[in-house]
């Protein structure tokens, strides 16, 4: 029997399995004929495509330009929809930091990302190779539990969590925000075992016999060789940390808003300038701290493109 | 394989024979707990135990300033019945998936079918068409909110150059959900990326031999591309509605920042009740009711579309 994983290859074909029957990824084909001469019907087939895709970037595209422009005019200009200002206001960029604590909100969203996806990514990589690796009583039910906090609903853990912390004197810092990582995330403990069980056993055999630890094998032989798929994990949880609103809402929300996070910090800037909260509607310091806080993961893409498409392609992401 | 049956103990008396007994390398075992370790304290504290807690301040009414839980029998169960809004905002979550869940399939499903067949630039179309997955939910909600403006915002002005006179998006109740859907689909493509992986593993040879068939373009869509594609058809459908039951943060940012606005009816969602219940009014047993509400739907749905997925998707690995 020929599985999906055999004809995978090896960099990203251990993540996949039966269990989450993601969609199977083969050796990169070259989509339609890309070596066969096109005929004249394919020809303009492919320019109606072209012109199609053009289009829809145009959509894809038009609020970060929409988002750019706004950024730069002045108030009671934003609204315009003029994708070249009318009045060019680039001191927006150096105001918005007079007007909103910006830099501290990028500040704490960077610690806590990186603490974040840090933990969970040494944690869960730890897991996963004792999941994949040794053999003990309860294993296999305990996996199962592994893959069944993956489809728990967080609302029915949100209240007790919330508890916990606050027994622990920790609501209002932001520990919660990356505190339970250090216990592994269920998603990537799956992701990261499938990769260590591609791994050829005798590699590790070996290494027992030459007199390395059970310890050594995880650091000196497994780690190393799972270096893309712990830069998959860093990037997905690095960008799920940046964008988290809910969980600043319910530990941050009561603090000083020096201590806010970037989403619920532009969040209080929203309703500190409408009108009704008694605000002059100045909303491009709104578009450009938006648009100062999207370029990082705009960055992070461009350089771990390769990795967002190969880890969501494998196996799937929610949102 | 004799050496080791040798050493194994004989069953005890009574079992039946064939269940091999499993022996573990006790040092191996004790090796492999400790690798689990962080996951198992984290599982049972922040996981079960927090589950078990939820389930029973569910029958209580929680103080949180005392600390202290009072029994309350099932009122906080009856309450999920009485209170008008629970229902109101199940409906409001219920109708949003089933609007948005169909919607970003299809939208995803054609962009990939239209990215899979372009000869040149795919890469690049599909860059630009992720871009909005990477952006946070803040900033889109922050340029969405006015380019959904009924009266100025780009959107209806674009409308209205084809005659078309846009609704009040975000005032009107019956476009709050479309526009909130909307949203969602600016940001389709990671849904799209599975879709594209999946094409990609098409042997092309079935529509080559296809197109000798003389089955035109509709009939091998139909024929070949669908059942091929079924498995990732099916885990977007299940993980796409997951995410819709749990919308939060888009309907938090265009309706619920600023508490002294009223938001509209047609946006109070299932999540963002909750919320409020919880973390504005504290009453945690009342909202753990609902967590418990919301996961046995979320579960009933999962099952349900299990049973139907298990019917129609086509695994190459059973052929």
């Amino acid at each position: 029997m020929v599985t999906t994983q055999d004809r995978l290859p090896a960099a990203v074909g251990p993540l996949v399995t039966e269990g989450m029957t993601p969609p199977p990824k083969g050796p990169p084909r070259r989509s339609i004929a890309a070596d066969a001469p096109l005929t004249a019907r394919g020809k303009v087939g492919q320019v109606i495509r072209w012109l199609a895709l053009i289009v829809l970037t145009g959509m894809f595209m038009y609020p970060f330009f929409w988002l750019l422009s706004a950024s730069f005019k002045p108030r009671g200009e934003v609204f315009d929809n003029r994708l070249i200002p009318l009045t060019f206001q680039p001191e927006n960029y150096v105001l918005v930091f007079q007007e909103l604590p910006l830099l501290n909100w990028i500040g704490n969203s960077v610690f806590i990302a990186v603490m974040a996806a840090g933990l969970v990514t040494i944690t869960s990589s730890i897991v996963a190779f004792g999941f994949a690796y040794f053999n003990f009583p309860l294993r296999g039910l305990l996996f199962g539990f592994v893959l069944a906090t993956m489809m728990l609903p967080g609302a029915v853990t949100l209240v007790p969590q919330y508890l916990i912390w606050n027994n622990l004197g920790l609501v209002g810092t932001n520990v919660p925000l990356w505190g339970a990582n250090l216990f592994g995330s269920a998603f990537y403990i799956f992701m990261q075992r499938q990769f260590f069980m591609g791994l050829p056993r005798e590699t590790f055999e070996a290494s027992r016999v030459d007199g390395l630890t059970y310890w050594g094998m995880f650091w000196r032989i497994a780690l190393p060789l799972s270096v893309p798929s712990f830069i998959i994990i860093f990037l997905f949880e690095f960008q799920a940390s940046w964008n988290n609103l809910q969980a600043a809402l319910i530990y941050l929300n009561a603090g000083s808003p020096e201590q806010y996070t970037v989403p619920l910090g532009i969040s209080s800037a929203m309703v500190k300038y409408s009108p009704t909260a008694g605000g002059h509607g100045d909303y491009q310091y709104v578009m450009v701290a938006s648009l100062l806080v999207t370029l990082p993961m705009l960055v992070l893409f461009a350089f771990g493109q390769r990795y967002f498409i190969e880890g969501i392609a494998t196996q799937g992401r929610k949102g | 394989m004799t050496a080791s049956a040798e050493r194994t103990e004989p069953a005890p008396a009574g079992r039946p024979t064939k269940v091999r007994q499993k022996k573990y390398n006790r040092r191996e075992a004790l090796a492999g707990l400790a690798f689990i370790s962080p996951w198992l304290i984290g599982f049972l504290i922040f996981t079960l135990g927090a589950m078990i807690y939820s389930l029973y301040i569910s029958f209580t009414y929680y103080s949180l300033a005392k600390n202290t839980a009072t029994p309350a029998g099932l009122a906080n169960y009856q309450l999920l019945f009485e209170d008008p809004k629970v229902l109101m905002s199940l409906g409001n979550t219920l109708y949003y998936a089933v609007l948005a869940v169909p919607l970003e399939l299809i939208v995803a499903l054609a962009l990939a079918l239209l990215l899979n067949g372009a000869r040149r630039g795919a890469g690049f179309f599909r860059t630009t068409f992720y871009l909005p997955k990477m952006t946070p939910a803040v900033a889109t909600a922050s340029v969405f909110l006015l380019l959904l403006n009924g009266n100025q915002g780009a959107i209806n002005k674009f409308l209205a150059r084809f005659g078309i006179q846009g609704p009040q998006w975000l005032l009107d109740p019956d476009w709050i959900i479309p526009s909130i859907v909307l949203m969602q689909l600016w940001a389709v493509c990671g849904t799209m990326v599975i879709f594209l992986a999946a094409l990609k593993n098409v042997p092309r040879e079935l529509y080559e031999v296809a197109e000798l068939d003389g089955a035109g373009p509709i009939r091998r869509f139909t024929a070949i591309t669908l059942p091929m594609i079924s498995g990732a058809l099916f885990f977007n459908f299940i993980v796409l509605t997951i995410a819709a039951l749990q919308i939060f943060d888009q309907a938090y940012l265009l309706f619920y920042r600023d508490n002294t606005m009223a938001a509209p009816d047609a946006s109070l969602f299932y999540g963002i009740y909750l919320f409020q219940q919880a973390f504005r009014q504290f009453n945690f047993g009342f909202a753990s009711a609902m967590a418990w509400l919301i996961f046995l739907i979320i579960m009933a749905i999962s099952v349900v579309q299990v049973r139907i997925g298990n019917r129609f998707v086509y695994y190459e690995s059973e052929r």
